[in-house]
């Protein structure tokens, strides 16, 4: 006889999940910044010259998103005064470890590499008199005298943390994946293909956002959308929406077809509880959506006006799919109880450190800096020699 | 002793003082002076961790009073758990015991007490008395002859030898004492809560009391002295077995090496330490 279990969950788990909203929203601001900085480095290293409108404002807003990356981390941690601990006291064998000086790493990388893009621009401001210009006095770093041979060497530089800065975003998103993908007890999670497709749905966020901001920032400065540099995101947010829709489908698909000995709750996962999130809108509204409109848009045949729109609406759709990845990846794992029987409850806290109010508060705070930043750089700018 | 006493080999320390500079050429010098600072620091450095190891070892070997009130000498100390779910009658007394030991919080289990309910229509029933109260009291009754077998399953963090949850811990919170008992360090422990995504059968949860991770410490703070954990001490038809496991004279020895064990998940390869007699397929 062939018995069919009930409904049970281990009872730790009625206690709901540990992680909550503030760990969707981290893999979601690093995604951001990893995906921005990807069209920077599209512009500085592969070339791609007609990203030239968005590369400083790309490197602008990665590192607004950098900034603030740790503050979901810290928020969610139950001992938020021991939270440095993780660098002064690393377990190596920990994929978690790596995380600060990742991080680090990147959000040094990410302000050199702004403060020599600017450079040009710093020293001229810092020119004069005034609490402005100390301000700029203080960006320079003390450095008020540009040579052509200086201006050689920052290139050389910009250049070099480019290319760094590629696989140092790999690494830094990658890693975020790893940190699910290595959970053995958690079937929903463990697959090495979930670097992977962290890194894809990041590189996918971080195009969707710049087109929205770019168009946005346009409007309001009064000034017409590039048309090559929007459909030349367009047509890269699409290839890698491709990519990042495949991985995750494949992943499933594996899933399904292996039909192992977690299938009957993980299919139960996917079409019940993760019915909405999942099935209607990571997959239809966010991704087969947009793959439609993308497709449209980036065109040659398309009308510009046509082109901003579509692009404007695929993006924010892919932005809203990529935050759903995330919940459905964070969340729906643990809605799964070790017990393989039954579903942790998930109760989405409103009020409270770890509440969704001031997990938005938290997504605000970057783009007050990113207008900040706007303020003081000329994101804008298209450097001379660049065209 | 100063290291210019040494009259042996060669002595860096009262060359490099003696050695008038301009007389020597600098750079010559220099480099030893590098070469010598490189090695004694590589032996100094050396020594400083081989003590410890030794130190170590030797103290585990020393004489030990394990759970069965019996003092050990010769060898490695190994705690073992083993829970015979044939003898369980799901009094929940254990559970009790473990939450007045160790002042577990209300809804936070250190350890707990599941039913399996095998009904003739194929169909399993799996439940846990989750309110702290004494048997399965507060459950629906279940009529016998609806019912091919049931039986009850203890469970409690499964210490095991290869751990996820010590692997995954960003700043060595968790470890495992040199008995293989795996515990928390509360004063190091950061709250990330991912030793509880990691462990497999969970058993770790977040103490809303002391907000770090917790788990089943099998009383550690008992078992030093000799003493059982709460939960073995206090169930009254010895389901609990607790000891030596390297003692092939101690009870739990005994047991192991008479029945048919077996542990829960073993194909994730944790390598548990808290054993079983009598489970089924049903159970994880």
């Amino acid at each position: 006889m062939t018995h069919q279990a009930a409904e049970f969950i281990f009872p730790n788990d009625m206690s709901g999940v540990a992680w909550t909203v503030m760990i969707v929203l981290y893999p979601y601001i690093t995604g951001l910044v990893a995906g921005a900085f990807v069209v920077a480095a599209l512009y500085h290293v592969f070339g791609r010259k007609e990203l030239a409108p968005v590369a400083r404002f790309a490197l602008a807003a990665s590192f607004s998103f950098c900034a603030f990356a740790t503050l979901p981390l810290l928020l969610h941690l139950h001992q938020p005064q021991r939270a440095f601990f993780i660098m002064f006291m690393p377990n190596f064998t920990s994929a978690m470890a790596g995380f600060g000086f990742i991080y680090s790493f990147y959000l040094t990388l990410l302000a050199v590499e702004i403060l020599l893009v600017f450079r040009s621009d710093i020293v001229a401001m810092a020119a004069g008199t005034g609490i402005k210009s100390l301000l700029y006095k203080v960006l320079s770093l003390g450095v008020l005298r540009e040579t052509a041979k200086s201006k050689q060497i920052d290139a050389k530089w910009i250049h070099a943390l480019s290319v760094i800065g590629i696989p140092a975003a790999c690494v830094l998103h990658g890693y975020v994946g790893f940190i699910f993908g290595g959970i053995k007890a958690n079937p929903w999670w463990s697959t090495a293909l979930m670097p992977v497709i962290f890194l894809a749905s990041a590189i996918v966020s971080g195009i969707a956002m710049l087109i929205v901001l770019y168009v946005v920032y346009s409007k309001v400065r009064g000034v017409k959308v590039d048309d090559e540099c929007l459909r030349s995101m367009m047509k890269t947010l699409w290839l890698f929406l491709i990519l990042a829709v495949t991985l995750e489908s494949l992943e499933l698909l594996n899933m399904a077809y292996e039909a192992g000995e977690e299938w009957h709750i993980l299919s139960r996962l996917v079409t019940e509880k993760l019915r909405f999130t999942f099935l209607y809108v990571q997959l239809i509204i966010g991704s087969a959506i947009p793959f439609v409109l993308l497709l449209i848009g980036w065109m040659k045949k398309t009308s510009p006006r046509t082109r901003i729109t579509l692009g404007t609406i695929s993006g924010l759709l892919v932005l809203v799919q990529v935050l759903a990845m995330r919940f459905n990846v964070v969340i729906g794992g643990q809605m799964l109880s070790k017990s393989f029987r039954g579903f942790v409850q998930y109760v989405p806290e409103w009020y409270g450190r770890e509440g969704i109010l001031v997990a938005m508060g938290v997504f605000t705070l970057p783009f007050i800096l990113l207008i900040a930043v706007t303020q003081i750089l000329p994101v804008w700018k298209i450097d001379a020699h660049d065209h | 002793m100063s290291c210019c006493d040494n009259k042996g080999g060669k002595d860096t320390c009262c060359e490099t003082k003696e050695a008038p500079v301009g007389l020597l050429d600098a750079n010559e010098s220099r480099r030893e002076f590098i070469w010598d600072a490189v090695k004694n620091f590589t032996f100094g450095a050396l020594t400083l961790t081989a003590i410890p190891i030794f130190v170590e070892k030797a103290d585990a070997e020393e004489v030990h009073t394990n759970s069965d009130g019996k003092e050990v000498k010769g060898h490695t100390v190994l705690f073992g758990y083993l829970v015979d779910t044939t003898k369980c009658i799901g009094c929940g007394g254990c559970m009790l015991a473990c939450k007045k030991e160790n002042d577990v919080p209300d809804g936070e289990f250190r350890t707990w007490v599941e039913r399996y309910v095998y009904y003739k229509d194929g169909s399993v029933r799996v439940d846990a008395n989750t309110k702290g109260t004494f048997a399965f009291t507060e459950l629906p009754p279940i009529d016998p002859k609806e019912v091919d077998k049931a039986f009850f399953v203890p469970k409690l963090c499964n210490h095991c030898l290869d751990t996820p949850c010590i692997q995954v811990c960003p700043v060595g919170a968790s470890y495992k004492t040199k008995e293989g008992v795996v515990l928390v360090d509360y004063e190091q422990c950061i709250g990330c809560a991912y030793c509880v995504q990691a462990c497999p059968f969970g058993t770790r949860f977040i103490n809303t009391k002391t907000n770090t991770a917790d788990k089943c410490t099998w009383c550690y703070h008992r078992i030093q002295h000799g003493e059982k954990p709460a939960c073995v001490d206090v169930c009254p038809t010895g389901t609990r077995t607790f000891g030596d496991i390297n003692d092939p004279e101690s009870e739990i020895s005994k047991t192991l090496a008479a029945n048919r064990i077996d542990v829960l998940k073993s194909y994730l390869g944790t390598r548990p330490k808290t054993r079983y007699i009598g489970l089924t397929a049903e159970v994880v």
